[in-house]
């Protein structure tokens, strides 16, 4: 894979790329802006799974014969650039889960349940969500370790003024890498990095951020790293948890079954090397196939492109938008664009989100409403629902302005 | 796609707009109910008194939410103050069958359903059906607590 240092994308080009987005809704062309709930996929990715199941359909790991050995080498093949896409240290460090979900929850059963105790501090953040709270609560009530806030700042990020009183003590620190709600990025490494001088792992759930940013994990400094594919034009039903060599080793096993062992008796089983040990019973191969197509897709294009696009496109609807509904639109999060990513949640007068969707949906533009599955920060923002509207290489500055036009829309029942 | 206009009929606004029977009960006498539609984030609370004769004497509704949950809950409110207990079974039913929900087709006699059938124009949008629906869920938990 060559190194990519293109800073430009060309999003309507793009769009040809995406089958979906030919689509209409309604007699409209669709506006989709949900890339933070799911991507759209590329022909490629459609194409490498496609290819699988018409070609090499085979189980992997087992068949001595030709077509078993194909499919083992496609599957493989995705561990491998997934790991450079990353930066990883190694092909074993590279789990495939399910999706990030899956990914937090090895963590907390598997390294949590090995090493934690009654009492022991895990600290987390309130704009977490939920797939990296409840898999934290479940452990408490299991093992009787305590939970510890990060809060927010005025800004929409998180409050680091206290950071290492609340560190204290800690001995796991999970956070989002960027929030899927107010599009906040923190600053990782100082928060890695103090979390480190207190003897604690850290955990990123890196769902939004993976996808969208150029990721580095020896940059990032965590100790693990939990992503999903569909995020990142990818299928769903893949996922991924990087972690260091040397915590995976010592850890136990997750999920027990066939491919995770070496050797099993009526006594007992021994666990598989990595990245095996974690990887129990027959894998997503054809998702794992249609991951390894979206990561190529997405290096080919250059994260650092498509951070660029993000940016500059979340600077256009943070400027544009307000421009045209002034205080009657509130976005949540941090206003300067090098410090948060293209999710833009909103609030519209006081018109519920389901309503807001309601009607975008009728103009075909495509957002969600809800609580996001983060409800401790839709507390702390003082909302019960947001409408987001989030963005990806596909989107130009015409979906925004369609965003726009359809608000207006929503005006006209609920004005 | 069916017109908003379907959705979002004026009486249905009215009743977001303007809801009727707002607030709450002391419990006891009244039962309290609440209940909740992860989709929306919405949450319904009914307080519903029952006097000796088996009649729904007062009602209340809290909670917030989505336009067709809240209207749904304030019509609904209206709709069963009054009723005999019964009556107000029957009119959950008949509401639920408008919806499409409960038996096959369209209700016997819309008529009886009042400004309810205003709210028929939610089925063509299945994905709310249960914001309409959730207030007279909660109304027969509460019906039903001891």
């Amino acid at each position: 894979m060559e190194l990519n240092l293109k800073l430009n994308l060309d999003a309507s080009t793009l769009k040809a790329d995406f089958p979906l987005l030919g689509r209409e809704v309604n007699g409209k062309p669709i506006v989709y802006l949900d890339s933070a709930a799911t991507s759209q996929k590329p022909q490629s990715v459609l194409d490498a799974m496609d290819d699988y199941y018409r070609s090499i359909n085979a189980n992997v790991h087992r068949g001595a014969y030709y077509i078993a050995d194909l499919a083992t080498t496609a599957m493989e093949e995705t561990r491998s650039k997934v790991q450079r896409f990353i930066g990883a240290a190694s092909p074993r460090e590279i789990i495939l889960t399910k999706n990030a979900t899956e990914a937090i929850n090895l963590v907390a059963h598997s390294w949590g349940r090995e090493y934690l105790s009654e009492g022991d501090v895990i600290v987390t953040t309130i704009m977490e969500h939920h797939a990296n709270i409840v898999p934290w609560h479940i452990l408490c009530a299991d093992r009787g370790t305590r939970l510890r806030w990060l809060n927010l700042n005025v800004n929409g990020n998180l409050k680091l003024d206290d950071l290492d009183e609340t560190l204290d003590g800690a001995r796991l620190v999970v956070l989002s890498a960027m929030s899927n709600v107010l599009g906040a990025i923190p600053p990782i490494r100082q928060i890695a990095d103090a979390a480190h001088e207190k003897g604690a792992v850290v955990v990123l759930d890196g769902a939004q951020f993976v996808p969208h940013l150029p990721t580095d994990v020896a940059e990032l400094g965590a100790d693990f790293l939990a992503f999903s594919g569909h995020k990142m034009c990818g299928p769903t039903g893949i996922g991924v948890l990087w972690g260091r060599e040397d915590l995976l080793e010592a850890m136990p096993p997750f999920l027990g079954g066939g491919e995770m062992i070496l050797d099993v008796t009526t006594e007992g089983f021994l666990p598989n090397d990595l990245p095996w040990k974690f990887e129990a019973g027959t894998p997503p191969i054809a998702e794992a196939i249609g991951l390894g197509a979206a990561v190529d897709y997405l290096a080919d294009i250059g994260m650092p492109a498509i951070r660029e696009h993000d940016r500059k496109l979340t600077a256009y609807a943070l400027r544009t938008l307000p421009g045209r509904f002034g205080d009657k639109l509130n976005i949540h999060g941090p206003a300067d664009t090098s410090e948060r990513g293209g999710v833009l949640s909103f609030t519209f007068g006081d018109i519920h989100a389901h309503d807001i969707s309601q009607v975008l949906d009728g103009e075909a533009v495509c957002v969600r409403a809800g609580h996001h599955c983060a409800k401790p920060l839709m507390d702390t923002l003082g909302v019960t629902a947001t409408a987001r509207a989030s963005v990806y290489l596909y989107n130009d500055e015409s979906d925004i302005d369609a965003l726009a036009d359809a608000l207006e829309r929503v005006g006209d029942f609920f004005g | 796609m069916p017109a908003l206009e379907d959705l979002y009929r004026e009486i249905v606004l009215d009743h977001y707009r303007n809801p009727r029977n707002r607030g709450e009960l002391p419990c006891p006498p009244a039962k309290r109910a609440k209940g909740f539609n992860p989709l929306c984030g919405d949450e319904v609370i009914v307080f519903v008194e029952v006097d000796e004769g088996g009649r729904i004497s007062d009602v209340r509704i809290d909670g917030q939410g989505c336009s067709i949950s809240q209207a749904a809950a304030s019509m609904m409110s209206v709709s069963v103050k009054g009723k005999t207990l019964s009556e107000a079974r029957e009119l959950e039913r008949a509401f639920k069958t408008m919806m499409v929900i409960e038996g096959g087709g369209s209700p016997s006699s819309p008529a009886d359903l009042g400004d309810l059938a205003a709210l028929q124009g939610v089925k063509k949008f299945p994905v709310r059906i249960k914001c309409a629906t959730l207030c007279w869920n909660t109304l027969s938990e509460g019906l039903t607590t001891e």
